[in-house]
């Protein structure tokens, strides 16, 4: 068994030391809001925190996680920092299919958490690793600045 | 309607458990399509339903039916807006339902079956949807005015409350709910004059992103069916090849996996979870019969259609003579192609399949629900009433869920096993197995007398994705797509002719991407119009202003871009703006792109600017938002989108080598929304086809290089090229 931290719940699960959290999330953990893009760390579709860092889960081997805290997009509402980029998203309403949001959200969150006031070099670094097909980058660079005000 | 919100650990007590799938509810709209029921939607007990897309119940509670799909482009709440404002229901009381697979009740009037595409949602549902909303309305109406004997003209509504004023009488639209049910239909209900809308032209926020910000927003890909296992498949990487023969020793012996299901045109493995299922895959041996395409480049299928397009076409469009008004003037010649393209939706091709005996129920997310519903049942076996469809909220359509293959074969794989699937592609099958959009030439001659175009005859040349799919579109060897914002180019021209000649690449499928036949037409347009303005000596706005007077509309979205985007101001050295124009789905858009070249060749954006007159926006922020997003779009296949083809196999396979714009290479981007009172337009699909043109006129702007295939070719834009 291995054991996870994840959005502040222990669990334990039944996985192979090299299948990638990801698969683990989604498919024994039921926590869907972590979505399968590309699955070569192209997209950032799977985008998570691993001790408050944006890590792409569908790289990341569950059995090299330890007890290091893993934050979804489930759980990033908990924290201050992405409670308001969540509320920035709608506000300004970033959002169309969706699909790459749950990723985007969180290197948004980790971003935030990291540097409370990004200029749009700062945001273009970290956001750069995240795809959205529907092209809401403008409004995600306007919804980071929104979140940063608001702090 | 479900109540139930369901949270994680929920879910995962349900796999755990096997029980049920739940439902998910988000801000008062089911995410997930569970358990319609079984009497038909537009007649449920109990309700007031006049017609097939709204019910109120004893409690007030309405719901709206979607006949059309939520993709992104903002419907779920467009349509709504629609529908409400003529209810005058409370907008912030309206819960969504994805239509059940039914043409009859909820075909898109255009096309006549349940199809979401072409940008026509809203141009197709405006009226039915206010008349549906008026007489559901006028209904209520007459119920309280009968019960208060007055007369309904006294009554006013609003917020889902008829108020009598003269007497202080209010009833809600619940309480009138069974007395409306009991009326006959007006057949001729009054619709709200403009003026009067309290929704329609409003920015509202949207009914379906709230779930989309925390991870509880259900897509086909997080389906979770009791006892389900979970697939991945290989198609034959050479187009038309079949399976030879498969080693599956070693993927037999990965944990987790269940079963490896051969087929005739694929491979898949069965898991517990889909790293299981991958892992297996990677671990086979597959012997592929490849079949006759092994040879098949794409410079094969360029030369075909090179080939065809110097045939003469079918004439889709005649003004004038053409032919003599070539011979007035100075007589320039043009010749454009455009290469395959991917969807690439973020949300990869999936379906989930339960079967049972007799019967065949399906988790998808479609653009085409009667199709798949079909599909299904003819893989299955089964009758087509015998096929349930949960369609979703899609990650990503762009016509690529217009098609019905992965249904297909997800159902041939589910015949297999004894357990529900859910097959979920990998990106590399879903970039390889796509249904391209197709590669086009055109072919233009125009001639130029006094800076005014005198001929222009045209000729589109390349697939009919509409005999496939959709054959009334297909009539006397014209498709009526391909020449879609070709034969109804904007320009005053004395002397116009438009032809199409229809040709097939060798073995690569195509079907309809986001922009659809304008795509290749206003680009190949509008670069013309570009190269022609510099024949004619005169600045591009200008030139296409002079040419404008029948289309007004156009024209001042073309003056507003002008002004907005800084026409005309200095620039820096090879940075320079480009414009295009078009009036494509019923909306008039000018745009302007500046960009800059570096000594490389590369090309960076700088500014993006768009004027829309899309008619009444009924939700104008939508309209930017797609805007803004199909320019993304559409300048992420200018700049990079490419698919081809060397020993009659995709040589793109994912992210990496099919790139897509990032953050870091979006500029700003600004659309003015012109306000008008004519009937809305479509949105959709507009900025994919506006963005390439004005992208290709900003660098033959900054550099005088005259490109005239995509994507841009930076090695034609260095300075010191080899």
């Amino acid at each position: 068994m291995t054991k996870l931290n994840i959005n502040g719940e222990s669990h334990e699960v039944e996985a192979p030391n090299d299948m990638p959290l990801l698969w683990v999330l989604r498919d024994l953990l039921g926590l869907t809001g972590t979505k399968f893009g590309c699955g070569i760390a192209q997209c950032g579709a799977c985008t998570v925190h691993i001790d408050g860092k944006p890590v792409r889960s569908c790289l990341l081997a569950v059995g090299s996680i330890d007890n290091r805290a893993i934050t979804t997009i489930e759980g990033i509402g908990a924290t201050e920092t992405g409670a308001k980029v969540q509320k920035a998203w709608l506000d300004l309403e970033v959002i169309q299919c969706g699909y790459c949001q749950s990723g985007q959200i969180m290197s948004a969150a980790a971003l935030l958490a990291a540097n409370s006031n990004p200029d749009d070099a700062d945001i273009d670094a970290a956001m750069a690793g995240n795809i959205c097909r529907c092209g809401t980058y403008v409004r995600i660079r306007a919804a980071i600045k929104r979140a940063a005000a608001e702090a | 309607m479900h109540e139930t919100i369901m949270t994680s650990p929920s879910r995962r007590s349900l796999l755990k458990a096997g029980l049920a799938g739940g439902f998910v509810l988000a801000f008062h709209m089911p995410l997930r399509a569970e358990n319609e029921p079984n009497q038909p939607p537009n007649n449920p007990a109990g309700q007031f339903a006049p017609n097939a897309f709204i019910r109120i119940d004893h409690a007030g509670k309405t719901t709206f039916v979607m006949p059309q799909v939520e993709m992104g482009q903002g419907v779920y709440t467009a349509l709504p807006m629609i529908l409400a404002d003529e209810l005058d229901a409370d907008f912030s009381q309206v819960a969504l339902e994805h239509a059940p697979p039914n043409d009859k009740l909820y075909g898109n009037p255009i096309f006549g079956i349940q199809a979401t595409g072409n940008s026509n949602s809203i141009r197709a549902f405006w009226k039915p949807l206010r008349i549906a909303g008026a007489t559901a309305r006028a209904m209520l109406v007459q119920a309280a005015a009968s019960q208060w004997q007055v007369d309904p003209a006294s009554c006013t509504a609003a917020n889902g409350i008829v108020t009598h004023a003269a007497t202080g009488r209010t009833a809600s639209y619940g309480d009138l709910a069974d007395a409306a049910a009991g009326l006959p239909a007006p057949t001729d209900p009054p619709l709200k004059d403009p003026k009067d809308f309290t929704l329609i032209g409003k920015p509202l926020k949207r009914l379906d992103t709230p779930n989309k910000t925390d991870g509880k927003v259900i897509y086909a890909i997080d389906t979770i069916v009791p006892d389900m296992k979970i697939a991945t498949l290989a198609q034959s990487p050479v187009f038309g090849g079949k399976v030879a023969h498969v080693d599956d020793s070693a993927a037999k012996t990965v944990p987790g996996v269940r079963k490896v299901v051969v087929l005739d045109d694929l491979v898949a493995v069965v898991g517990d979870h889909m790293y299981a299922a991958k892992k297996g895959l990677d671990a086979l041996v597959i012997t592929w019969d490849n079949g006759p395409n092994t040879q098949l480049t794409s410079n094969d299928i360029w030369n075909d259609l090179r080939a065809a397009s110097r045939k003469d076409g079918a004439i889709a469009k005649s003004v004038g003579d053409v032919d003599k008004g070539l011979t007035q003037g100075d007589r320039y010649d043009g010749e454009y192609e455009l290469p395959f393209l991917a969807h690439a939706t973020m949300e990869p091709m999936n379906c989930t399949v339960r079967l049972t005996p007799g019967a065949c129920e399906i988790w998808t997310g479609t653009q085409v629900m009667t199709r798949v519903q079909a599909t299904a049942a003819k893989a299955a076996g089964v009758p087509i009433d015998k096929v349930t469809v949960h369609n979703h909220l899609l990650g990503g359509g762009f016509g690529r869920r217009l098609e019905a293959d992965m249904v297909d074969s997800a159902v041939r794989i589910a015949k297999e096993i004894d357990a529900p699937v859910k097959v979920i592609w990998t990106r590399e099958e879903d970039i390889q197995h796509d249904i391209y959009r197709p590669v086009y030439r055109d072919t233009i001659s125009a001639s130029l007398q006094n800076g005014k175009i005198v001929a222009w005859k045209y000729k589109v040349s390349g697939s009919s994705v509409m005999a496939r799919w959709f054959p009334p579109g297909f009539q006397n060897g014209v498709d009526i797509d391909a020449v879609d914002s070709a034969v109804d180019m904007p320009y005053d021209i004395p002397n116009r002719q438009v032809a199409y000649v229809r040709a097939e690449p060798a073995a690569v499928p195509t079907g309809f991407w986001r922009g659809v036949g304008p795509n290749n037409n206003v680009f190949a347009t509008e670069c013309f119009m570009d190269e022609l303005a510099r024949k004619a000596n005169m600045d591009p706005v200008e030139f296409r202003r002079t040419m404008l007077g029948n289309n007004p509309r156009l024209k001042a979205a073309l003056d507003l871009v002008a002004e907005k985007s800084g026409w005309g101001q200095p620039l820096p050295p090879r940075a320079g703006r480009g414009v295009s124009v078009q009036p494509s789905f019923a909306s008039f858009i000018a745009t302007v792109v500046e960009a800059e070249v570096d000594s490389n060749g590369e090309v960076h954006l700088r500014r993006v600017t768009s004027a829309v007159d899309t008619g009444i926006a009924v939700n104008p922020d939508t309209i930017m938002a797609q805007l803004e997003g199909g320019l993304i779009f559409g300048l992420t296949a200018a700049l990079w989108g490419e698919v081809t083809i060397d020993k009659g196999r995709v040589l793109q396979s994912n992210f990496n080598d099919y790139r897509m714009l990032r953050i870091d290479e979006v500029p700003n981007i600004e659309v003015h929304v012109i306000k008008s009172s004519e009937d809305p337009g479509g949105i959709g699909e507009t900025g994919a086809t506006a963005g390439p043109p004005a992208l290709r006129n900003a660098i033959y702007a900054a550099t005088g290089v005259t490109l005239r295939r995509l994507p841009i070719d930076r090695a034609a834009l260095a300075v010191n090229r080899a």
